[in-house]
């Protein structure tokens, strides 16, 4: 019955489809759309996809982790602490004004205002103007992440965000949670021109005629984005024909993309890694490197990721995913039952003890669930765990506070680099340099934390790569935490859109190259 | 209003930090107090909830943290969408629940009936969400005949009121989210109108009718129905301020840019202006329709003037 039903709709969706083949018209539904037209307001995945599709960054990540040039046209180490861009000529903005290096500076200068992206550029001293299309990057040492840190300059038409906007601000003016020129209005130099915009609800894209990227293959003229929430709702949207694409794809309707044959799904390794953490401060046990190490080969982090994950998610013994420079094929998960129970026999704990565990409930794809498998497997070494799960609005203050024995935390490193990971997650906690913030652990190995920052300051890339290494061998051995597994990422298409092409493992799609048969 | 000012003010504080929705994961502690020096947040609850009256009485609600917005231009921009669900989903009710519940009061025992009787049943006992799914599901995905989200093409009328009873791109994208947001209604309402109306019909006023030889169609709607309308109207007066919250569900899984989808998104982003802005406004919808229920019955039923004094 049920099979007959897809195929009478599969023939109506066909009948359908044919009429609108020739479409350039692209539909999009994401879960959410961007808080602002300001791409400094706030640094997150959303202000990311945004930017990548109305401004140009200097350089941008390939989908093999490599870089390629954009708006700078190509780049040169001229000693330890400077790298020179040469910018791309005759780069028009969406105003009509020229790019010249006068933007990048001044949007350098608006980044470092920026409570959300000034971190990303701590290690640099300037950026220095030589010439209209030069410009050198300076940094106060020697430092390996400087093109890392140039995907994040998105230059912004200095001419058109100058001046006073009608209402007593200045049209430059960053602010959170304000009414800003900014805010509402943009211009980059990027493939598209944002035409209208109802926010929640849709915005809509036109493609750039003075586009400076001749050779970009993408043919799509218009891009309506529109936010739909439920991930149901959203799939049933691509399903029905209604958007072209959506992302993220739940992973309970992966089959149903996959077996539709008007629609594919696209899915890749992601860099997220999601973990949780043993406070040593309110559990004493926690100190003792073997009841951390049983609580690890306790958690069968394969399993979730199979069963609960629906294979959807790249179980880790590590911070960084594989690509990252720390990575080390070595480490991998480690579940033993018998071993942990050995484990937690050799630490005195035979019997057990109580503690608790917060994760959030709608910040990470099933966040609770994986949540209440860790608690159950870890009833059998006899831990017995008080599970409290929340929605993430609640959860952070609770986490800041470090409110409970076991958390969960998910990372993604800001600079595609496996350092991010350690300064923010196991690194000892020091309010003074702000390393360990989410390190709800309180984990502390002194050279560990020597290693990262020795790092830091490490340009030869083989080098770096053994420190971090030694980094990641380091925190798996003394089981530092609870690695889970990297989400993986998916979107879904109608399969005339090649999406494929144009994805990567950031999630920031370039669909400025996207191409619609 | 002032209760539910008071209490929606003062949960804000428990539904968490809006500033980690505003900034990025990296942002240091140090500087997140100091925007929340800047944004008030810090200071105590008197302080802010005067400051906050202050405004209010002025018809300021506050500024919402995500439109970047008055709180209350957000709501009015968003009210017309909620409000032609609940019109679209009212004029189902209203048009199956008055036959179906008299027919089946007419015909207990027929086969009809039963089918009513059992489907209602049914109907009650789903959550809204999971009819609305299910249409989805067979009517967009399967039979590919209607849309699965969003409002369609609207037709501007005045000020924020943008319809989309007008065009046949937004009837059709109407049909969907009304029948679900009707589906938990609808059997509440063809019950109670049988229910009323069985009795009605064994009063003694009906059996005088019936021997007076009236003919069956003036008896069953004139004299039987007129009178089992008041009870329908009360309870319909408390359900249309349930069903605007119930809109919250149907919003949510049609993307329905309505205020309930508003509301939704605000408590995940922790938008405390909105929130606040919003249950205030729902609170007064309440009002509102109660009093006018209130004084629709002096319309049906003459003994509720009569009390107040003689004509």
């Amino acid at each position: 019955m049920k099979k007959g039903v897809a195929l009478l709709a599969g023939a109506i969706l066909a009948a359908g489809m044919s009429l609108s083949a020739q479409a350039a018209t692209v539909k999009m539904a994401y879960d959410a759309d961007p808080v602002s037209l300001d791409p400094h307001e706030q640094l997150s995945g959303g202000t990311l996809q945004y930017s990548h599709m109305v401004f140009d960054p200097l350089v941008r990540w390939t989908k093999d982790l490599g870089m390629e040039g954009r708006l700078a046209e190509s780049w040169e180490r001229i000693d330890d602490r400077t790298i020179r861009f040469s910018l791309r000529q005759g780069v028009k903005f969406h105003s009509g004004n020229v790019m010249t290096s006068a933007d990048v500076k001044w949007t350098w200068d608006r980044l470092l205002t920026s409570p959300d992206f000034k971190a990303i550029f701590g290690p640099f001293e300037a950026l220095n103007v030589v010439d209209e299309h030069t410009v050198d990057l300076v940094t106060k040492e020697p430092f390996p992440l400087v093109l890392n840190a140039a995907t994040y300059i998105f230059p912004m038409d200095s001419k058109f965000y100058s001046g006073d906007d009608g209402k007593g601000q200045d049209k430059g003016l960053l602010k959170k949670h304000g009414d800003t020129f900014a805010s509402r209005n943009e211009s980059g130099t990027g493939p598209f021109v944002v035409s209208s915009r109802e926010q929640g609800v849709r915005v809509d894209f036109d493609r750039f005629a003075d586009y400076w990227d001749k050779k970009s293959p993408g043919n799509v003229d218009k891009l309506i984005l529109t936010p739909i929430k439920e991930g149901p709702t959203r799939v049933a949207a691509l399903l029905s024909g209604d958007v072209d694409f959506i992302a993220p794809v739940p992973p309970t309707d992966h089959d149903r993309i996959n077996k539709n044959d008007k629609t594919e799904l696209v899915t890749m390794a992601g860099t997220r890694i999601i973990t949780l953490q043993m406070n040593q401060e309110r559990v004493e046990a926690f100190k003792n490197p073997k009841v951390r190490q049983a609580i690890v080969y306790a958690v069968n982090n394969e399993a979730i990721a199979k069963k609960i994950m629906r294979g959807f998610a790249t179980p880790a013994a590590q911070q960084g995913p594989k690509g990252y420079a720390g990575y080390d094929t070595a480490l991998q998960p480690r579940y033993d039952l018998n071993k942990a129970k050995q484990l937690m026999k050799e630490a005195g704990f035979e019997d057990g003890f109580s503690i608790t565990m917060m994760a959030p409930n709608n910040r990470y794809v099933n966040d609770a669930k994986i949540a209440e498998a860790v608690a159950n497997m870890l009833t059998k070494i006899n831990i017995k765990v008080d599970l409290k799960t929340m929605p993430k609005a609640q959860y952070w203050p609770e986490f800041d506070a470090r409110a409970a024995d076991m958390m969960m935390i998910g990372w993604h490193s800001d600079t595609e680099d496996s350092a991010n990971f350690t300064e923010f997650l196991t690194a000892c906690p020091n309010k003074d340099t702000g390393w360990g913030q989410y390190n709800s652990g309180n984990y502390c190995n002194p050279d560990v934390d020597k290693l990262v920052q020795d790092a830091a300051s490490e340009t030869d890339a083989a080098k770096r790569a053994a420190m971090l290494q030694q980094v990641e061998k380091t925190l798996y051995d003394e089981a530092a935490f609870v690695p889970l597994h990297w989400q993986n990422l998916a979107w879904g298409a109608r399969t005339n859109v090649k999406l494929e092409a144009v994805v990567n493992v950031m999630n920031f799609p370039y669909l400025g190259d996207l191409v619609v048969e | 209003m002032f209760v539910i000012s008071i209490i929606s003010f003062s949960i804000q504080d428990n539904l968490g930090d809006p500033l980690r929705e505003m900034l990025g994961q990296t942002v240091s502690e140090a500087e997140r107090q100091e925007m929340r020096d800047e944004m008030g947040l810090n200071d105590p609850f008197l302080v802010q909830y005067v400051r906050f009256v202050g405004k209010a009485v002025q018809g300021d609600l506050g500024t919402s943290y995500f439109f970047k917005e008055p709180a209350l231009d957000v709501i009015m921009k968003k009210l017309p969408a909620t409000l032609e669900l609940v019109v679209g989903a009212s004029f189902i009710i209203i048009l199956l629940s008055v036959p179906l519940g008299v027919y089946s009061a007419i015909k207990p025992h027929s086969t009809f009936t039963k089918i009513i009787m059992g489907v209602s049943i049914i109907g009650i006992s789903i959550p809204v969400f999971l009819t609305a799914i299910l249409l989805i599901y067979l009517f967009a995905i399967e039979l590919g005949m209607l849309p699965s989200y969003g409002r369609g093409d609207l037709v501007h009328v005045w000020g924020y009121w943008e319809t989309g009873f007008l065009s046949k791109d937004g009837l059709l994208h109407l049909i969907l989210p009304c029948v679900s947001l009707a589906s938990i209604m609808l059997p509440l309402f063809i019950r109670l109108i049988r229910a009323e109306m069985v009795e009605a019909l064994h009063t003694e006023y009906v059996k005088f009718a019936w021997a007076k030889g009236l003919r069956k169609y003036r008896i069953w709607f004139v004299h039987a129905l007129k009178n089992t309308m008041l009870p329908v109207v009360t309870v319909g007066g408390v359900q249309i301020g349930t069903m605007v919250a119930y809109t919250i569900l149907t919003e949510s899984v049609f993307q329905w840019p309505g205020m309930g989808f508003m509301f939704l998104e605000a408590v995940n982003r922790v938008d405390t202006p909105l929130i606040v802005a919003y249950l205030i406004v729902v609170g007064a919808i309440f009002v509102v329709t109660n009093t006018i229920v209130d004084l629709i019955y002096g319309l049906i039923d003459p003994t509720v003037n009569l009390i107040g004094g003689k004509k």
